[in-house]
This record gives C-alpha cells, sequence and structure tokens, in this order.
C-alpha cells in the first residue's frame, strides 16, 4: 500500500495515465491507418521531441517559478544564426553552431540577470525578448538574405565533426528524440538527485525562506534561463540540420507549446512543484494527438478544436487525479 | 489574398494631393497591405514597389497595418483572382490525368487560400480532400508523411504555398514516391524552383507579384503627376505556371528577389 500511495502522489501519474489514454484513443481509431507502424511512431516522436527537448529545461525553470517566453523566437534566431554564415558566408557549420550556442547562452543570461535585478515578473522580460529576437531575426534575415527563408544547408554538412551528434537517426528514430530521452534523464536525475535540483524546488517554493537558508537563488534562476535558451538552440540545430533550411517564423509558439507540455505533465503554473518526466510525458501527449489526427477520418479543419479539447481533457484528468492522491494522503 | 492587397494600394493612394495640384513636389504614395514583410511573397512585392519609386521618381511608404478602417474609392485592380488561379491548378492536374487529388493548405481560415482550394476542386471536378497542416516544418511534413501512409492511392498533390509545399516535397522523398505523384503548388521559393529543376514538382502557379508592387505605384505616380490613367478596372498579373521547362531562368530573377 505505501507503494501504491507513492506512486499516487507523484506529479506525472495524471499524465501516463492521459498518454495511455490518447494511445488507446488513436490506437482503435487510426490502429488500422498507419498509426500504430514504426513510421508512424517515429513520425509523432519526433514531434514529440521537439516539444519535449524544450519542455524539460521550461519545467526546470517552472519549478524554479520563472517562465521564458523567448525560447520560441530563440529557435527563429538561432536557426538563423547557424544557415546564414554557413549557407551564405562559406563558415564551417560546427563554428556556426558554437556561435549560435554561445548568443542562446548570452541571451539566457541577460533574461535571467533582468529578472533577478528588476524582480520584474519574468513573463514580461521574456515576452519582451520574444519580440525583440523576432524583430532582429526578422530585420536581419532580411538585410542579409532579401529573403525571409535560407536554405541549402545540406551541401555543407559532410564531414563536419560537430554535425555528426545533431544529425541522423539511430536505430531508425530521429537525432532529436535521443536528445529528448538523454535530456529528460539527465535534467530529471539533476532535479531529484542533486542538491542544485533541491535549490530549484527551494527557489520555486519560497525564494526568500530559500535565501535564508543559503540556497543562491539568483544564480539557480539566471542558469536556468540559460538552459532553456540552449535547449532551444539544441531544437534549431537539429531541425536546421534535419530539413536543410529555416526561416525567419521558425519556432513560433513553440514556447507556449512547451509550457502546455510541463503543465499537462504536472507542473504547476506557481512553481515548487513538478518534474521533468512529467514534461516530458506531456510532450508526447502533444506529439500523438498533434500526428495521430492525420491518420483519422477526422476533417483536419477541426484540428485546432480536436487538440484543445485533447489537452483539456488531459489537464482535468490530471487534475482530477493529483487531488484525490494527495486528500488520500 | 492579392485581390485585397491592390484594391487597398488604390485606396490608400487615392488621398493623395488631388490631381489638380500638378505636384510640384514628388508624388507621395502610401501603400497599404495586410502581408507581413516577414512572409518571401511580400518581401518581392515590396521590391516591386521600391523599384517603381525609384523609377517614377515617387516618395512610397509601405505599411502593413493591423487594422483597416479607412474608406477610400478605388481605381483599379492589379493582381491574380485567387479562386480562377486555382481552377487553373485543378484544370491543368485533371488534364494530366488526376482523379483523386490532395490540397495542402497551412493557413485554413485566409480567405485568399480557401479561395484558391476551392477553384482547385472545381477545376479538378473529382476527389479532393483539403488537408489543414501548420506552418511549423517538422509537424507538417510528418502530418503529410501520416496521410500518404493512409492514403497510398493518391495520383495528385497542390499545396497552397512554399510553406506547405517544401515540408510535402520532403515527405515524398522519404516515401520514395518523389516523381509518382503529380505534385504542384502555389508561389515559388529557392527550393520550389529547385525541385522544379529537378523534375521532382511538375509546376508552381506564379502571379508575378513583383508586378503587383511595382505597376499600382507607375500608375498612380502618373496619375497624380500628370492625371493619366489607363483606360481598364482589371490587369491580371497571373496565373502563370513555372514548370521544369523554364525553371532555370525563374531561378536567377529570383535571387534577385523579382520573383
Amino acid at each position: 500500500m505505501a507503494a501504491l500511495r507513492k506512486l499516487l502522489v507523484r506529479p506525472e501519474l495524471g499524465a501516463v495515465t492521459a498518454a495511455i489514454g490518447v494511445f488507446v484513443f488513436f490506437s482503435i481509431v487510426a490502429g488500422s491507418r498507419g498509426f500504430l507502424t514504426t513510421q508512424g511512431t517515429a513520425n509523432y516522436l519526433e514531434v514529440a521531441a521537439a516539444h519535449g527537448i524544450l519542455a524539460v529545461s521550461v519545467a526546470l525553470l517552472m519549478i524554479a517559478g520563472e517562465f521564458d517566453l523567448s525560447i520560441g523566437s530563440m529557435i527563429g534566431a538561432a536557426g538563423m544564426i547557424i544557415a546564414i554564415p554557413v549557407t551564405k558566408f562559406g563558415w564551417p557549420p560546427w563554428l556556426a553552431i558554437l556561435v549560435a550556442f554561445a548568443f542562446s547562452l548570452v541571451v539566457g543570461y541577460f533574461n535571467g540577470w533582468l529578472v533577478v535585478k528588476t524582480r520584474l515578473p519574468s513573463f514580461i522580460i521574456t515576452l519582451a525578448s520574444l519580440y525583440l529576437l523576432r524583430g532582429f531575426t526578422f530585420g536581419l534575415t532580411i538585410a542579409l538574405l532579401n529573403y525571409t527563408r535560407a536554405s541549402g544547408m545540406g551541401a555543407f554538412l559532410s564531414g563536419d565533426p560537430l554535425v555528426a551528434i545533431f544529425s541522423g537517426a539511430p536505430l531508425g528514430l530521429k537525432i532529436s528524440i535521443w536528445w529528448w530521452l538523454g535530456l529528460t534523464v539527465v535534467l530529471g536525475w539533476v532535479l531529484f538527485r542533486t542538491p542544485y535540483g533541491n535549490w530549484i524546488f527551494a527557489a520555486g517554493g519560497d525564494a526568500l525562506a530559500a535565501r535564508n537558508v543559503g540556497v543562491p537563488v539568483a544564480r539557480v534562476k539566471i542558469s536556468l534561463f540559460m538552459l532553456t535558451a540552449a535547449t532551444a538552440t539544441l531544437l534549431a540545430t537539429t531541425q536546421v540540420i534535419d530539413t536543410g533550411s529555416t526561416d525567419v517564423l521558425r519556432g513560433e509558439l513553440a514556447e507556449l507549446e512547451a509550457i502546455a507540455s510541463a503543465v499537462i505533465g504536472g507542473n504547476l503554473l506557481t512553481g515548487g512543484y513538478g518534474s521533468v518526466f512529467g514534461a516530458s510525458i506531456g510532450a508526447l501527449i502533444l506529439g500523438m494527438v498533434q500526428q495521430g489526427i492525420f491518420y483519422t477520418n477526422i476533417d483536419t479543419n477541426w484540428f485546432k478544436a480536436v487538440l484543445g479539447a485533447m489537452l483539456l481533457a488531459a489537464v482535468l484528468l490530471n487534475n482530477y487525479l493529483r487531488q484525490r492522491a494527495l486528500r488520500s494522503r | 489574398l492579392k485581390a485585397k492587397f491592390s484594391v487597398a494600394l488604390a485606396l490608400a493612394a487615392s488621398f493623395v494631393l488631388p490631381v489638380s495640384a500638378f505636384a510640384q513636389k514628388k508624388p507621395h504614395i502610401i501603400v497599404v497591405t495586410h502581408g507581413q514583410v516577414s512572409d518571401s511573397f511580400w518581401l518581392v512585392v515590396k521590391n516591386g514597389v521600391e523599384q517603381a519609386a525609384k523609377d517614377s521618381g515617387s516618395e512610397v511608404e509601405y505599411r502593413a497595418p493591423e487594422k483597416f478602417d479607412k474608406k477610400l474609392g478605388c481605381l483599379m485592380h492589379v493582381g491574380q483572382e485567387e479562386y480562377v488561379a486555382g481552377k487553373g491548378a485543378g484544370e491543368r492536374m485533371k488534364a494530366q490525368g488526376v482523379t483523386k487529388a490532395v490540397c495542402i493548405n497551412q493557413e485554413v481560415g485566409n480567405a485568399g487560400l480557401d479561395a484558391r482550394a476551392k477553384g482547385f476542386k472545381d477545376g479538378l471536378g473529382g476527389d479532393v480532400e483539403i488537408l489543414a497542416v501548420g506552418m511549423d516544418f517538422t509537424q507538417s511534413r510528418n502530418a503529410f508523411a501520416g496521410y500518404l501512409q493512409k492514403n497510398p492511392n493518391i495520383e495528385g498533390i497542390l499545396a497552397l504555398g512554399p510553406t506547405g509545399s517544401e515540408p510535402a516535397l520532403q515527405a515524398l522523398q522519404q516515401a520514395g514516391k518523389v516523381g509518382k505523384v503529380k505534385f504542384g503548388t502555389f508561389d515559388l521559393s529557392p527550393t520550389v524552383l529547385q525541385a522544379l529543376d529537378k523534375k521532382e514538382m511538375d509546376f508552381a502557379i506564379d502571379q508575378q507579384q513583383f508586378l503587383q508592387g511595382y505597376l499600382p505605384v507607375i500608375f498612380l505616380s502618373n496619375y497624380i503627376k500628370y492625371g493619366l490613367l489607363i483606360a481598364t478596372n482589371s490587369i491580371p498579373t497571373g496565373p502563370g505556371f513555372v514548370t521544369p521547362e523554364n525553371a532555370k531562368q525563374v531561378i536567377e530573377l529570383s535571387k534577385k528577389g523579382i520573383r
């Protein structure tokens, strides 16, 4: 019984149940039309990975009590920082990738530093970064390319030492899926097994109390903003290499999908509670729903309505299960 | 889509100086559109506007406001009727023997795109399904891969713009179906042009939107300066078809932002 109760109070229980529900739903409705095939599975896992790579870092930041709305714009910016120098100026891809990551760390540091210094809500600070990054991406891309899309990366990639870890499909699954799984394991371990993980919970639970017992709250928050910006760049890198192109709108609304994944996965919007594994399950649900509908006979004009309804159902189920579990304690 | 743009352009210009003033100073023309410059299509329109401003010696402002709250007259329509262009694509595919086709719409609810889709349906006259995808490349590509799995017998594909056709092209490549399905798109992009050149796509519908930016500014500047206006109220700039045969020329012009 004790083991069962321990399981029931885990934040990701609702999400896991919802994920099974969504999987069963599509298996029944679309199982015979390709949803259950290897290719169908690889398809929705890749879309889930795009949400998941962001969601695992966003979950940590949310647990620490902050938001990062700028990661979608960061994807667009990082994609261009990689694609333009390579395709237009002949830089080796590894150099462009390193510059993109360095840039993202600076942006993340800046976001975090502003939030900590000004004590303004991170929602507002990073909303400004969202517009700033997207605006600079538009402006600079058009100034440099006289076009909004950079393509033709494919010709420059072979033999590059850094490209290898961001491309390919080991065991038939796109590299982004492996990054997603790897990040889930590593960040999940950091959250639950290290002092730094405890600091994250403490910073989001009660920042003042945490500071009083010696938790470096500012450092924790700033480093997490750097992490979210870096994971956005990681996603942009795998996508630019995989698709061979990028455009100035890439990543739009990704920040909301990442927050949605984290919330479906049992992370609280108010901070102090949540899990990395849950966020990954949330991303899986989102990916399954987004791709699953194309295997069904549901008219795709209803796509957004179906997506909204399924998300609502997942969150409600999650909430219901968590409250029951907490009451039973 | 473009119809609206052109009307708006004529509208905008009619609140410039009255003709009788016979402008001592430069004609001042405001181009009002609903198209963001972030869209590569509108960038070419804007290049047309800028070239015309240079050629006619006018002062031109390019604006894409969120709201349209001015009512003005309209002199002329320069552009492409979306429905007619879609119908042209449908008829072209029908002539190639396609009876079952899918139309990829990356922005359901955009009136211009919906008119293209309706025209395509009517022009083909056969079985046409509208597939609503999003703007995200990976999601859109994998969604179309799923659609191909579910519908292996599809004969024709029409994408309503490069945002839909580029992911669809990759999905076709991954499924090993390039060349086995008739594949057309609206509007050009470097990737679309390369695919046409390699015969991976059959046609792209081009509406020569450079002229949609260029011509109205030229017409209006002459109207403002001299009161001269050509005697028609509609100038169609499309649909024109770019095919593997003429793709190479178009690629050169596309690099200059003219097509």
